[in-house]
């Protein structure tokens, strides 16, 4: 049983807001519903799937399908952190192989600008049994990405330059992206020189505060045979808790190394068949480990492959974040999941920015890491083929 | 140039039935850590349950106190700047914490470092490690 081949994804959207004081999440989460519905050429009444997680206001996903009237006969709240909706479409791609529904809707949205003034988010850990030793030494999302970021460098030799090399090239493909938070290239020099937030990581390693959302159509091949769009077929997924252990733990490794190759073994390709991949960049660590841990390089050599602009579509080897990812473009609700997914989509249907289009791009990977390297995180990997 | 670690504020962690004896001990000085009987393994943070073999009888031992950096990060964009860290002890586990009493440009990987415990806001004082 695999869902290979077994669904596709017909509507995407991502919204255009950066800012949004003036709105409430729920009627984000209903404006990228209804942008993505359109997108496919379905409706509302079509939907009988839904599949939010924790950045959807309300218990579980029921609040949302009343709010937006939703009739269904499926729901998944699945909450992986930031990378849950790559975690949705692989489950709606099962729901939809097994006839459990047949147009799942995927949405994301929320508003850490607005609601955020400024400082380190500090996670609220809850009645997690952790939180007792962990929560007085003061974690944070920068020091828990921080740590691997430092260990990764002792035991690599990796350097803070090859690591801004990530951030400069998805400088270079926001600049093409309008609605981007930060449209200027940076140098190299830019990003080391910009100022330490935990090291080392310096301002220009994180992604930006951004409010907005996107969703994500998925359905079955009958359903995609009536629609208009470019055929996008779900080829395989892989996912992946990974935690510390007991306290033996390697923080160098993330859990991608895990749902790579499920999801690579689902498809039945190996990264060097990848035309374009979309990598959670909560920081530029993140990006780098990822690789890695995917395969696109061997473990350790992260730090070579991103350098000399080998992402930066056109130049590079492996084009990544056209977008300008959640380092430049677009990091909705602390969640960078949704809009990986949408770039890869758009990558595969030829609808990317002329500038950073990838020629012939048949076959692309969406990666997400929710939770955070330094502590514990849920990888999940998917790859999607032009049909 | 150099960043003097300061102490800073710290909120008591939530004490459970299941980890008193470790904070009781923390109050004394001493690092206890979990150790199963049946598989042997140590393991960080405490649970009645082993984590490896799902036994539900492990007993606290004593840890020597005494580790070496696993990895760390400044925090530099907060009040008071911190070291936060995972040290992993002789013991062979590796736990959460933060570097104290040094300063913070000069800690290094490898370093090592023995617990101090500090205290907290009205509850029991938390294993934090100083370099030797
Ligand atoms: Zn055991």
């Amino acid at each position: 049983m695999s869902i290979k081949g077994k669904a596709y994804i017909a509507g995407v959207y991502e919204h255009p807001t950066r800012k949004a004081p003036d709105k409430t999440v729920a009627q984000l989460h209903a404006e990228v519903a209804r942008g993505a519905l359109k997108d496919a050429g379905l409706t509302k009444d079509d939907v009988d799937g839904y599949f939010c997680a924790g950045d959807a206001p309300g218990l579980g996903g029921f609040s949302m399908a009343e709010y937006m009237g939703l009739k269904l006969r499926h729901i998944d709240t699945t909450e992986t952190g930031g990378s849950a909706y790559l975690v949705h479409v692989s489950h709606a791609a099962q729901a939809i192989a097994t006839g459990k529904c047949s147009v799942a809707l995927v949405t994301l949205a929320g508003r850490p600008r607005s609601e955020r003034a400024g400082g380190l988010l500090s996670i609220n850990f809850g009645p997690a049994p952790d939180a007792p030793f962990e929560l007085p030494f003061a974690p944070v999302t920068a020091n828990r990405y921080g740590v691997s970021a430092m260990r990764h460098m002792y035991q690599y030799r990796t350097t803070s330059e090859q690591l801004a090399w990530v951030k400069v090239a998805a400088s270079h493909h926001a600049q093409y992206n309008p609605n981007a938070v930060l449209q200027d290239v940076v140098t190299v020099e830019d990003v080391v020189n910009s100022p330490m937030i935990s090291d080392p990581l310096h301002r220009l390693d994180c992604c930006v505060v951004s409010d907005g959302g996107g969703a994500v159509i998925v359905v079955g091949p009958e359903v995609m045979k009536s629609l208009k769009k470019p055929r996008v077929k779900i080829m395989g997924a892989g996912e992946f808790p990974k935690h510390l252990n007991g306290g033996k733990m390697d923080l160098t490794v993330s859990g991608a190394a895990w749902s790579g190759p499920t999801a690579f073994t689902e498809a039945g390709v190996k990264p060097s068949d990848i035309k374009y991949a979309s990598i959670y960049d909560s920081f530029t660590i993140t990006v780098l480990i990822t690789l890695e841990d995917l395969g696109f390089c061997k473990k350790g050599e992260g730090g070579k492959f991103v350098a000399d602009g080998n992402l930066i579509s056109g130049i590079g080897k492996l084009p990544f974040n056209t977008d300008g990812g959640g380092l430049c473009n677009n990091h909705p609700a602390d969640r960078g999941g949704m809009t990986k997914i949408i770039e890869a989509v758009r990558q595969l249907r030829g609808e990317a920015h002329p500038k950073v289009q990838v020629k012939n791009c048949d076959l692309a990977l969406a990666h997400g890491t929710g939770g955070s390297l330094g502590t514990r995180h849920g990888s999940a990997t998917l790859i999607m083929e032009r049909e | 140039m150099a960043t003097p670690a300061q102490d800073r504020k710290i909120a008591a962690p939530a004490v459970t039935p299941d980890t008193q004896a470790f904070w009781e001990a923390a109050k004394q000085g001493t690092l206890l850590l979990k150790k199963c009987p049946k598989c042997k393994e140590l393991h960080y943070y405490p649970r009645p349950h082993c984590p490896f073999c799902f036994h539900d009888q492990t007993e606290w031992v004593e840890a020597r106190g005494t580790g070496v950096i696993y990895t760390f990060s400044v925090t530099r964009r907060a009040e008071i700047p911190y070291a936060f860290a995972y040290v992993t002890l002789d013991e062979g586990v590796t736990m959460m914490t933060n570097i104290v009493d040094c300063d913070l440009d000069a800690i290094r990987i490898g370093q090592k470092v023995k617990v101090v415990f500090k205290p907290t806001i009205d509850g029991p004082p938390v294993p934090m490690f100083a370099p030797l």
